[in-house]
């Protein structure tokens, strides 16, 4: 088990790797030179030159490359220029925001996914199963953003349960309670879609196992129904629905942007929004090699879960 | 083709959700010729008017614009930059992944592990980057979106390449001496434009999704042009005063998104003829009954009685008779051997009994089977589980298949016990190591912690005998348990499973296509033949003098008694299709004894003291013999 996940993180290196090579050849397209875009338009060419040797933009793209990479992996991601703070801070406060919110939507969306796919695999054809089928094509439908304004519209506005947006109140809020007021909406909103599409999912992974022959075994045991069904046949179809999960969980990241533009939720994806109006490239630069890093280690994560659960893949 | 459209059409969902999309695209087309006001005008006194207002028939937005014209119009875009973007992300993508597919080795490896880096990223993370490089606009946020979705391309259209670039005709092409080129222009590009064109029309619901995401987020089109995206984006500050602003482009991308949903359900329904057939269907907890009428009771001391048994299955419009008017009998302690070709309903009759038959499509549609005065067809499925399992055991043909594949063999020996009796944990797991050794496994301790795929098939079919042993049932049947194995530890399990009988005292119905088998363990064998019994009897006296024309030729099969393994194939010809039986008898077509009167009217199981025939001119005169043999 232990070989196995040093090999699943051995093989991340040359991924993470390539990461870094796009996102670099990327910013490497920008036209114009970024010096002139930090120091604006009323910098002299003295400035310009100068701060060009400082970042170092005056030696050839590989060089700079590896420079860039080995500050890197020092930690140091650059200096922000538009909030005038090393990239690294702020993409870790920004980054633990969007973790509140992505992680509580993808637990929502996994969990309530699965339920649901298992019971409208189990009642198949008929009125659970119908009624699932309905809500699901609704919600693979519905635009996330949009899904999450009308949900302000409904219960911030006209039903005044729940704070219209932001993290926490801004008077006297900051407990548990407080940001479970404020996270509610968001997370489901950003949930939304993700379920549907495991749920759609598990109800074919379930109808898929619920046809082997180990399951007509656990029938001619004696086993009741509802032990078959989430027990021999669940834990079968998780080998399948897992790395949908996996997928999955990049959907909810990706959608967390939107969301976070909607409730002004102060995460990484509103971050990159702002640095790439402001084309502040360095934290866009930082933000997305952070992420995806992050991202590439949940995935294996992810996999070693999966070995876990199937016996036969574990090596 | 026609008959895809056909069955599209059928799928009522499909059809409105491509109505929808067909009205919005023609509306969208023809945008510039509707009477609409200009899109981008602003007017500060009409501004935020609701709907149905003179004049605006959805209202103004807050720079006093039009709402449905900048609807139309946005739509319009929208369509336009979703479709452009697929339409790159296609072209692209498919280069890339027919280069790869079809020159294969380094350079596949190369390009593939690029295409693997890029699926890295979640997809907005690299959409903006490359916003953030190109500087926002509509333009960029077409390039960003069709750039994120060419690995997806790459990789569906690899896939293809490479089963058709091993193709004779691309071998032969490459024989002519064609350039390759020309090879992937004239012979690989036909064969995968098809899937190009799937994959685009399954995408572009994203591709028009994520551009209007991006202008949702100001990094799309700039103002004053809106898409649908930037609509709702402005929109968004005056959600909560004018919310009208909001819900009409915001709805209106719901309607585009879920018609595209419904639409592309209802072609890969059409599609995968999987799901056309109807197979994906779960069969149910026990085997649906639906009898028309009950049989009486057989009398008499039998530990099972199956009469009159009728099974069905019901595919589309055809019904396969798989088990017809079947009458078994087991007195306690008694083998019974149930023998045919694959087809003959010997496993469908054996699973019916316990309602194992895979429902749907499958029903039991007469007959009954009673266990100790009770029918187990019309028993509720509460009784029938506790019956199963504890009282009437069964072991399957393929252990591989039939074990769960990712619980240890030791956990599912004892949730076979824990599932019938209340007992704790340790001892259960103490019962199914005991149940190892009595099914002579060795190391019995150790092996119980294995999975199946571990096991070796022998190892796996005693597996499943110790399952079927766990409470010590009155009956186990078995259907073709050693099928799967070679000869010699055919030969072990075939002997294991004689023993355990002997020694516990257990009725046994033996499903088999081998008479060797039925020789070597069964007293009395009844023969099946296109869903019914053809002949029964004491097994010597079958063997010795065999009845049936089909069952002579069975046994002829057999070149020495237990030995080995053996076919069938040396009958000519196949059994009949059940859902299209001959009238008369279902042998005729194969018999070189068949006269006309063989092919009209029912044929009775016709009984003479132990046995039984169902032949107008059988090989034996049974009456002559005295049945006793
Ligand atoms: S009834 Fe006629 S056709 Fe059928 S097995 Fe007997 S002889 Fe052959």
């Amino acid at each position: 088990m232990g070989g196995y996940i040093a090999k699943r993180l051995l093989s991340a290196i040359p991924v993470l790797m390539g990461i870094t090579v796009i996102v670099f050849s990327i910013m490497a397209l920008i036209p114009g030179d970024p010096a002139t875009a930090i120091l604006g338009s009323y910098a002299t060419p003295e400035n310009v030159a100068e701060l060009n040797r400082d970042l170092g933009l005056d030696r050839p793209a590989p060089v700079r490359y590896f420079i860039w990479l080995g500050n890197m992996l020092q930690g140091d991601f650059g200096r922000s220029f538009s909030l005038n703070r090393p990239v690294i801070d702020e993409v870790l406060d920004r980054f633990s925001a969007t973790l509140v919110l992505a992680g509580t939507s993808f637990v929502l969306c996994a969990l309530l996914g699965i339920l649901a796919g298992v019971v409208s695999a189990a009642r198949q054809y008929g009125l659970a199963d119908k009624a699932i089928t309905f809500a699901v094509l609704l919600g693979i439908s519905i635009p996330s953003f949009f899904l999450g304004m009308m949900m302000i519209l409904f219960f911030a506005v006209r039903l005044q349960w729940l704070p219209v947006s932001g993290m926490y109140a801004i008077y006297g809020g900051g407990g548990l309670v407080d940001l479970l007021r404020h996270l509610a909406m968001p997370a489901i909103a950003l949930s939304v879609v993700a379920t549907g599409v495991i749920a759609r999912l598990s109800r074919s992974a379930m109808l898929e196992v619920l046809r082997q022959d180990f399951i007509r075994t656990a029938r001619a045991k004696g086993v009741g129904e509802r032990r078959v069904i989430w027990r021999h046949a669940l834990r079968a179809a998780m080998v399948s629905i897992i790395p949908v999960l996996g997928i999955q969980a990049g959907f909810v990241l990706s959608g967390a942007v939107y969301i976070e533009i909607v409730f002004q939720w102060p995460g990484v994806g509103r971050m990159l929004v702002d640095a790439i109006l402001t084309r502040d490239i360095l934290l866009v630069q930082g933000g997305v090699v952070f992420v995806a890093a992050c991202y590439v280690m949940f995935n294996i994560a992810v996999d070693v879960a999966q070995s876990l659960l199937d016996p036969r893949i574990r090596t | 083709m026609t008959k895809f459209l056909f069955l599209i059409v059928r799928n009522r969902l499909a059809a409105a959700g491509g109505i929808v999309l067909l009205l919005v695209v023609v509306l969208a087309l023809v945008t510039p010729l509707l009477p609409l006001q200009p899109p981008n005008v602003t007017d500060t006194a009409d501004r935020f008017l609701g709907p149905l207002a003179p004049g605006h028939l959805l209202g103004t937005d807050h720079l006093g614009r039009d709402l449905l014209s900048r609807l139309l119009w946005g739509t319009r875009l929208s369509l336009a930059v979703g479709f452009a973007a697929a339409v790159i992300a296609a072209v692209i993508g498919a280069a890339i992944g027919i280069v790869a597919g079809y020159f294969g080795g380094r350079t596949d490896n190369v390009i593939m592990r690029g295409v693997d880096m890029l699926m890295a990223f979640p997809y907005i993370l690299l959409a903006l980057a490359i916003v953030a490089a190109l500087g926002p606009g509509l333009m960029n946020a077409l390039i960003a979106v069709a750039a994120v979705n060419v690995p997806f391309f790459a990789r569906n259209i690899r896939g293809i390449t490479v089963g058709i670039a091993n193709k004779e005709f691309v071998e032969a092409a490459k024989l002519a001496g064609m350039g390759h080129w020309r090879i992937i222009g004239l012979e690989i590009l036909p064969n995968v434009l098809p899937v190009i064109v799937i994959a685009m029309s399954t995408t572009i619901g994203w591709m028009i999704l994520e551009t209007a995401g991006l202008s949702f987020l100001g990094l799309g089109s700039q103002p004053p042009v809106a898409d649908l995206g930037s609509m709702l984006g402005e929109a968004r500050s005056a959600l909560i005063t004018n919310p009208h602003t909001s819900v009409v482009p915001g709805v209106m991308i719901l309607f585009i998104v879920m018609g595209i949903n419904l639409l592309g359900d209802g072609v890969r329904d059409a599609l995968d003829p999987r799901l056309r057939s109807g197979a994906l269907t779960r069969p149910m907890a026990a085997t649906t009954v639906r009898r028309e009428s009950v049989p009486e009771a057989a009398t008499g001391e039998s530990l099972l009685a199956v009469r009159d048994l009728e099974t069905r299955f019901h595919v589309g419009k055809r019904i396969f008779r798989a088990v017809n008017k079947v009458s078994l009998t087991v007195a306690p302690g008694e083998c019974l051997g149930v023998i045919g070709e694959s087809g003959s309903g010997k496993s469908v009759t054996a699973l019916s009994v316990m309602g194992l038959v895979a429902s749907p499509p499958g029903v039991i549609t007469g007959g009954r089977a009673d266990y100790r005065g009770a029918d187990l067809v019309g028993m509720p499925y509460r009784k029938l589980r506790r019956l199963r399992g504890d009282r009437i055991a069964y072991i399957f043909q393929d252990p591989l298949a039939t074990l769960h594949p990712l619980y240890r063999v030791g956990d599912q020996l004892a949730e076979a016990i824990t599932v019938h009796h209340a007992v704790g944990r340790a001892e259960a797991q103490a019962r199914a190591v005991e149940l190892l050794n009595d099914v002579r496994i060795p190391n019995a301790e150790s092996r119980a912690r294995a999975y199946p795929h571990e096991l070796s098939g022998g190892m796996r079919q005693r597996v499943g005998i110790a399952m079927a042993l766990a409470n010590a049932p009155d009956i186990i049947i078995a259907d073709e348990p050693t099928t799967a194995l070679d000869v010699t530890v055919q030969a072990q399990i075939l002997a294991l499973l004689e023993d355990l009988r002997r020694a516990r005292g257990l009725a046994v119905v033996f499903i088999t296509h081998d008479f060797g088998v039925v020789g070597q363990l069964c007293d009395r064998v009844s023969v099946m033949y296109a869903g019914r019994v053809v002949e029964e009897g004491p097994t010597d006296a079958v063997l010795a003098a065999p009845a049936h024309p089909y069952t002579r030729r069975l046994i002829a099969c057999v070149p020495e008694l237990g030995q080995g393994r053996r076919k069938l194939h040396s009958i000519p010809g196949l059994p009949p299709p059940v859902d299209n039986l001959p009238e008369g008898c279902a042998f005729a077509p194969r018999c070189d004894k068949a006269q006309d009167a063989c092919r009209r009217g029912e044929i009775p199981l016709d009984p003479t003291g132990a046995r039984a025939v169902r032949c107008l001119y059988p090989e034996e005169d049974l009456s002559v013999r005295g049945g006793t043999g």
